[in-house]
């Protein structure tokens, strides 16, 4: 257990702060400081009962319903398929079991799980946060360690507290550069898994460096994160700064006067030394990064939005080939036309990766004055309840009710729509969620990924368009 | 846990990287609990004609001998995106007890340890010679083998792979985790009382 000598990254000082121990065979048993639970977790509660087993720490464990909850309405009766409705009870009864804090339907904090860690202050620098959801590199945005769980594990978590875990090798991405007019973390995090690939960090932990990922404001830093695992990360961090201490400064959970100082004393020693070494090395020219948008299945098939959808023919391999064409066939598109002239059918601004209060001044900025085309239903979808009073406070719902949004309630909704927020078969849908997997909007539903105020563009224009033209960029 | 010491089976070939968890089980069959069998939700569009819902007999799952596989054989980075442990239910319940490609989901590989289903990564070139092995003689099988750490394919050539001690250990003996961290408790313990007083909630 002796701790290398020499400079250390931001992954490994809390790696190894969490260490309860370490086996010989390698393994490493780690301290969990905040596990998060959401609506889609019912069966790691069930193995807990099957074992008569109960949560060890139920004050490091917090709730919120977010997968099954409908974005129509607040009250659980109105949650029209029962299979859903029994979702979001379930989380309600095993968490008041248990004693466990859950911001349930109609909680001032309810909201994606996501959204909801970080802006309460419960996702701090230097932690180790778990949660059973791919996106829970989200988290590490604050300088946490973060990572998604499976169910069996999260009922390890809750009964023990702790994980076993192999350490994973490092990864910095260093992004320098300054990032052009209307391009966010959004654009950067489909730019560095355009290059890198979909499993270019597999096993790996991801540090975002440089410049560019400095400039980004926090929101920015949870896009980007957000969506480490579609690059095949374990987890993603930025390590913490002034813009990290300002945001988290009065969040409920956040420490609170004195112990402000000393835990933003604690969190100036986190960030990687210098000369620290990683596993492996991306450099981005951020300057060079465009608006994109996705054209296939995979979050790596992304393209600056002046790009045409490529030509199969153009693949390196016959493997790259044949799934190119079963994409293609897929999403409905011919190579060679323009992503400007691929009209669309619904656009949805929402989802853990884009659904925070600067997403929707994004939006709301190209929405404002415009009306959604004919023929297309636009939806917006606030990541929680703050950030659905925040909007309104500041007249955004208006603004996108004007154009022809639908301003609805907090929820993952159609990222994934496991509460029944659907495209058709066929649809084609920009969205500001992670994955554009077939099949992940609806049956036969086709996902374009893009950034809030490209979707809002594409909204107002009926097809993808060039959000700095629009906007005099 | 089903413990796993080798298997000899007939392999299907999946040659498609980044085939993801949504395809291996849509979002809408997730809110089942454990006991229900999953085999049906495995692959479910996929495998189906949207049109009229009728199985789609180009699918390779659908096609005989291949309706018989308990390994799959597949591209790189298999079972990528969400951390939905059911995608290795679905699996499990079809039948399937081993996955073999160049790289994993990393939530995916450990759900699958944890469940039963042996992760197998192999180098590409090796993965991609056995997916033209199994396309040119439907129904070949290949032999896994764990203590060994090797797998057999049909044209009798021998791969070793790399697997976590410990979840060879769990894999080999039917184990899970519960039973291993409790012999940790006083450690644990240990730890709280230190960790605790500097990450006051």
């Amino acid at each position: 257990m002796s701790e290398p000598a020499g400079p250390r990254t931001l992954f490994e000082k809390i790696w190894s702060r969490h260490r309860v121990t370490e086996r010989e065979d390698g393994q490493t048993l780690l301290y969990v400081g905040r596990h998060l639970l959401h609506d889609g977790g019912a069966t790691a509660f069930d193995v807990l009962r099957k074992r008569g087993l109960k949560p060890r720490a139920p004050d490091r464990i917090f709730a919120t319903p977010d997968h099954y909850v409908s974005t129509a309405t607040r009250k659980l009766a109105e949650i029209e398929d029962p299979r859903h409705r029994e979702m979001v009870e379930k989380l309600a009864r095993n968490t008041a079991e248990h004693g466990i804090r859950m911001f349930g339907l109609g909680d001032p904090n309810q909201g994606i799980v996501h959204v909801v860690g970080p802006e309460t202050g419960l996702s701090q620098p230097g932690i180790l946060l778990v949660c059973g959801d791919s996106h829970t590199s989200t988290h590490g945005a604050v300088g946490a360690l973060a990572f998604g769980i499976g169910s069996t594990e999260v009922a390890h978590v809750l009964a023990t507290q702790t994980l076993w875990q192999r350490k994973p090798k490092t990864m910095r991405i260093t992004v320098d550069g300054t990032l052009g007019p209307q391009v966010t973390g959004k654009d950067v995090i489909l730019a560095i898994i355009a290059q890198i690939g979909a499993a270019g960090a597999t096993e790996h932990v991801i540090e975002y460096a440089g410049n560019a990922i400095r400039g980004l404001s926090m929101e920015g830093r949870l896009t980007l994160c957000n969506m480490s695992i579609e690059a095949g990360g374990r987890a993603g961090m930025v390590a913490p700064d002034e813009t990290t201490y300002a945001y988290l400064h009065g969040r409920p959970y956040a420490p609170q006067s004195a112990e402000w100082e000393q835990a933003v004393a604690r969190w100036r020693e986190l960030p990687s030394d210098e000369g620290a070494a990683f596993d492996t090395e991306v450099t981005v020219d951020g300057s060079a990064i465009r608006p994109m948008v996705t054209w296939g299945n995979s979050p790596e098939d992304a393209l600056p939005i002046d790009a045409a959808v490529p030509d199969p023919e153009s693949a390196a391999d016959a493997e790259r080939r044949a799934q190119m064409r079963r994409m293609l066939d897929y999403m409905g598109l011919t190579p060679g036309t323009k992503l400007t002239d691929i009209a669309i059918d619904r656009v949805f601004i929402g989802s853990c990766t884009n659904s925070r209060i600067e997403d929707l001044r994004a939006a709301a900025a190209v929405a404002d004055g415009r009306k959604v085309a004919e023929g297309v239903t636009a939806w917006v979808v606030p990541g929680s309840e703050p950030v659905k009073r925040q909007a309104e406070a500041e007249g955004l719902h208006e603004v996108f009710r004007r154009a022809g949004f639908e301003w609805r309630e907090p929820g993952c909704s159609m990222c994934l729509g496991t509460n029944g927020d659907i495209a058709r078969p066929g649809q084609r849908v920009a969205s500001t969620s992670n994955r554009n997997f077939m099949g992940r909007q609806g049956p036969g539903a086709r996902t374009h990924l893009l950034s809030p105020a490209m979707a809002a563009a594409a909204a107002v224009t009926g097809r993808f368009a060039d959000v700095r033209r629009l906007m005099g960029g | 846990m089903e413990a796993f010491v080798t298997l000899d089976a007939v392999a299907v070939p999946l040659p498609l990287p980044n085939i993801d968890t949504d395809q291996i089980i849509p979002a809408r069959f997730l809110s089942r609990p454990r006991e229900v069998n999953h085999a049906d939700f495995l692959f479910h569009d996929a495998r189906r004609v949207a049109a009229t819902g009728e199985q789609n007999p180009e699918f390779p799952l659908n096609r005989e001998p291949w309706r018989a596989a308990r390994v799959i054989v597949a591209g790189k980075n298999f079972a990528c995106g969400s951390s939905r442990e059911a995608a290795v239910w679905a699996l499990f319940d079809a039948g399937f007890r081993c996955a073999i490609a160049p790289s994993f989901g990393d939530i995916f590989r450990n759900n699958g340890t944890k469940n039963g289903l042996l992760p197998v990564v192999l180098p590409a070139a090796v993965v991609e010679d056995i997916l033209a092995q199994l396309e040119a003689s439907p129904g070949a099988r290949i032999f896994v083998d764990l203590p060994q750490q090797q797998v057999t394919a049909p044209d009798g050539s021998v791969h070793g792979f790399e697997i976590d001690p410990f979840a060879k250990h769990c894999m080999l003996n039917g184990l899970d985790d519960f039973g291993v961290t409790a012999a940790y408790e006083d450690d644990i313990a240990a730890f709280e009382r230190r960790y605790g007083r500097e990450n006051r909630i």
